[in-house]
């Protein structure tokens, strides 16, 4: 019976640390806006480049302005 | 052939055309031109016409104070060198679309680093270079492309609000997470007997939900408590004293029958309830982010002006202003301080002030007032007052409006009384019954009556059916500020009306013409000189034109006489466009005067007249006649002249009284009187002219016709189209009542079942466990049912 007790202090470890999640999601601005990430991730646009933009693959398209940031 | 504009989807010509495109104006043309340069056509792509009529090119001076650094200050919330953050409000987000071309404004200007919508606010987080771009174009940039900031200084309050929301949701997740487990943790204890005896584990449990209990107690349950506390102090019972004693009682008597090994205690039911009721709070509470409420004057006004001092233009925020300055009011500019007008005549626009329509003209040395809107060219005027005593912003300071207005307490608090006073009566009845029968009982029993009769299911029935009624009426455009709205609304039984963009629309003034029938020439030769003036009746006409597809001629010369009308050659005719008198001026004989008409004549002949006609909005008379039936008794109060009289007799009855020429003091003062009588005063109106009256009315409604913008501080937000639905409305908010009353007997029989175990001290932590959530689960369910039925029982499904 004993490792009953183990387990069930592991369940709420388990539980605690969803509830730890949730209290993240909501101090980070998670809960804030419910619409515009789920419309904002479906714009399959270039990302612009953030700080190197070595990394990224420079199309044809993407305007020769944004390379002369390297 | 009639288009659709590729920009904004406004019906238009074919005279404006890009890449086989049609456009409705240059400014539309203008910005696909730029979407369509920065390859940011995709706009188009994800909604069709999305875009906001462009006002075309507007006066580049309109945002020149933000320049200035103390304005920059008050916007900027963060900045560094190469990087500035500001939050704009932006009421004309609408779609997807929206969505996308503001998220990707660093195609357009390279100084815009980053840019993050939040659609349900309607605002936009922008980081961008001030070394690249500095904050005056940003604005200007975002006007151009058609959202234009609502720019509203020293206004911090959405913060505030942020912050109280994520508390809120803290003690939700802290309850939820500490209720899920302590259930799983009593469920063995309610089934020991058919598993065998728990042993060594019974203790294990118990301390342990001892110990989830705790944050939801002392975190959770918290606002309970304070609330409580301090209706006490004030010496009143609220609804949150009860149920703070209920929790306070089951976690005592817990806690007692853990740490004397007598039983489980009903931590389960306890935070159980702690956590359906902060769901129900938050639920009602859960208002509408991108609504404000409270605006006052200041909302209204520009935030800074521009000063002439020795010749020099310099910009200044509003507060700065002196006496005896000197300010320049372009076209289009609102007045900021009462003044004098120091050039040679003015046409000031008061709609916005005192609801009249037609703008006034204004010699130089008279006072214009603060609040007019400058229709003509730019003027200059001497302030001879500062703007907070201006004349429209006494009204905020009248006493009349500084009495609190919604002191009355929620039917929900005396409701609550009577529950505790018969809970108490019972408590005590069953103590004494088992005084004499069985001592030993007399504790469990009173305690089991406290912890299974909890008005939890009061505040829960309160809670659910009110937020979902707000739902409800936000779906039916009508967005009201809180939940204590619906229960004014209840007691309402006066209705007083504004005219000018209440019960009339601003947007659908309807011009008609009477006169010889215009030939093609004729018509292009009116229009190519209406357009060529700023007044609102030219405007009008040229708008006329517009849907007709007028060819332009060239205008030789033209002269606008201000308050009269104009002359003008054009194609070697000459045009006169204007008023009765100003025909007679021009020895043009002209049979009987119009009051509100526009004639025109060519080569001193005079061919017909425009007549305005104001469009009163769609079903209004069936309206007001189901008010009527229903007892309302209805008023109107009009800034304007008394012009419509019998138009307005003949809609709304002989019966409602009409007032006309009301100033927005004499407005207030009727709804106090009004209230005097006993009546319970509904203001229904729009603009700054109505606000006093809506502050001061029990409940004040403003309509709107336009996105949000300019609605002054109000108890509801009602859409303009809306209004024809008010019975309605007002009907399906009287609802709530009838709801709730449903449910709480329903509540109260559940009540009588506990009661019934409680009393025989025998209520045992699993009847506990069972009863409440079947309570809170079908209360919640069946306010959610009735709400949306009576919802679709009045709106009709859809």
């Amino acid at each position: 019976m004993s490792v009953l007790i183990l387990l069930i202090l592991v369940s709420v470890l388990v539980a605690g640390g969803f509830l730890f999640a949730f209290l993240w999601s909501v101090k980070s601005g998670q809960m804030e806006d419910n619409y515009t990430p789920s419309v904002r991730m479906l714009f399959d646009d270039e990302v612009k480049p953030i700080a190197n933009n070595a990394s990224i693959k420079i199309t044809s398209s993407t305007k020769p302005k944004i390379d002369s940031h390297n | 052939m009639p288009h659709n504009c590729y920009h904004c989807g406004a019906p238009c010509s074919d005279t404006i055309v890009l890449q086989e495109k049609y456009f409705c104006c240059d400014g539309c043309k203008m910005v696909f031109q730029l979407l369509d340069e920065n390859g940011m056509c995709k706009y188009y792509d994800l909604s069709e016409m999305p875009g906001l009529t462009a006002k075309g090119i507007f006066s580049s001076e309109k945002y020149n104070y933000l320049d200035s650094e103390a304005v920059q200050d008050q916007l900027i919330q963060f900045k560094l060198q190469d990087q500035a953050h500001v939050v704009f409000y932006l009421p004309q987000i609408h779609c997807v679309s929206c969505i996308w071309l503001l998220e990707n404004l660093h195609k357009i200007n390279p100084g815009i680093i980053h840019a993050q919508t939040h659609f349900e606010k309607k605002e936009i987080k922008i980081v961008f270079n001030p070394a690249i771009i500095s904050l005056k174009q940003l604005v200007q940039l975002l006007a151009f492309v058609g959202y234009e900031p609502m720019i509203h200084l020293g206004g911090n309050d959405w913060l505030k609000k942020k912050k109280v929301n994520k508390t809120q949701l803290f003690k939700i997740g802290v309850a939820g997470f500490c209720f899920s487990n302590i259930m799983m943790l009593s469920f063995p204890d309610y089934l020991s007997t058919s598993i065998g005896d728990l042993g060594a584990l019974r203790p294990f449990f118990a301390y342990l939900n001892l110990l989830l209990s705790l944050p939801v107690l002392l975190y959770s349950a918290s606002g309970f408590f304070i609330a409580a506390y301090t209706g006490l102090r004030q010496k009143w019972l609220n609804i949150d004293t009860p149920i703070a004693l209920a929790i306070a009682v089951t976690f005592g008597r817990s806690v007692y029958e853990i740490l004397t090994h007598t039983g489980g205690g009903y931590l389960d039911s306890m935070s159980g309830i702690v956590f359906f009721m902060l769901i129900g709070r938050w639920f009602q509470d859960k208002s509408y982010d991108s609504f404000y409420f409270e605006r006052d004057y200041t909302s209204f006004f520009p935030l800074g002006v521009t000063v002439l001092q020795n010749g020099n233009e310099i910009n200044k925020p509003l507060a700065a202003i002196i006496k005896q300055e000197v300010l320049l009011v372009r076209t289009d500019e609102m007045i900021a301080a009462d003044a004098l007008l120091l050039s040679q005549g003015a046409l000031i626009d008061y709609s916005f002030v005192t609801g009249e329509n037609a703008p006034i003209e204004v010699q130089k040395g008279e006072i214009v007032f603060a609040g007019g809107i400058q229709k003509g060219r730019a003027i200059q005027v001497q302030v001879v007052k500062p703007v907070g005593q201006s004349y429209i912003t006494e009204l905020w300071n009248n006493p009349l409006l500084n009495s609190a207005k919604n002191t009355q307490k929620s039917f929900v608090h005396p409701w609550s009384q009577y529950f505790t006073y018969a809970l108490f009566s019972i408590a005590f009845m069953s103590g004494i019954y088992w005084w004499f029968i069985n001592p030993n009982n007399i504790l469990p029993a009173i305690t089991s009556v406290l912890i299974v009769a909890c008005p939890c299911s009061l505040l829960l029935t309160v809670t659910f059916t009110y937020g979902n009624i707000l739902r409800y009426l936000g779906k039916n455009k009508m967005y009201c500020k809180n939940s204590a709205v619906l229960e004014t609304i209840e007691k309402v039984n006066t209705i007083v009306f504004d005219k000018t963009g209440t019960l009339t629309n601003h947007e659908l003034t309807h011009l008609e013409y009477f006169g010889k029938p215009l030939s093609k020439d004729q018509a292009a030769v009116i229009y190519s000189v209406t357009r060529e003036s700023l007044h609102p009746l030219s405007q009008l006409i040229t708008k006329y034109f517009n849907h007709q597809n007028a060819n332009i001629e060239q205008v030789s010369t033209i002269q606008n006489f201000i308050g009269k009308g104009t002359l003008a050659k054009c194609n070697n005719h000459l045009i006169v466009i204007g008023s009765a008198l100003f025909m007679q001026e021009n020895n043009i004989p002209i049979l009987e005067t119009e009051r509100s008409g526009v004639y025109i004549a060519i080569d001193g002949d005079l061919l017909g007249i425009f007549k305005i006609n104001h469009l009163y909005r769609d079903g209004l008379a069936k309206m007001i006649n189901q008010l009527k039936l229903k007892g309302y008794a209805i008023h109107l109060l009009s800034g304007d002249h008394p012009t419509e009289q019998e138009n307005l007799a003949l809609l709304l009855g002989q019966d409602v009284p009409l007032l006309f020429e009301q100033k927005p003091i004499d407005k207030l003062n009727y709804i106090q009187s009004l209230q005097l009588k006993g009546n319970k005063v509904m203001m229904i109106g729009d603009g700054l002219n109505d606000a006093g009256a809506l502050k001061k009315a029990d409940v004040g409604i403003a309509v709107t016709d336009q996105t949000h913008l300019f609605t002054p501080a109000s108890d509801a937000i009602l859409e303009g189209a809306q209004i024809y639905n008010l019975e309605g409305i007002l009907k399906y908010a009287k609802k709530g009542k009838t709801i709730i009353r449903f449910i709480f007997i329903l509540s109260i029989l559940y009540n009588l079942v506990g009661m019934y175990f409680a009393t025989r001290a025998q209520l045992s932590p699993m009847v506990a466990a069972i009863l409440m959530p079947i309570s809170s689960i079908s209360i919640v369910a069946l306010s959610a049912l009735l709400s949306y039925w009576y919802s679709a029982h009045i709106f009709g499904k859809n």
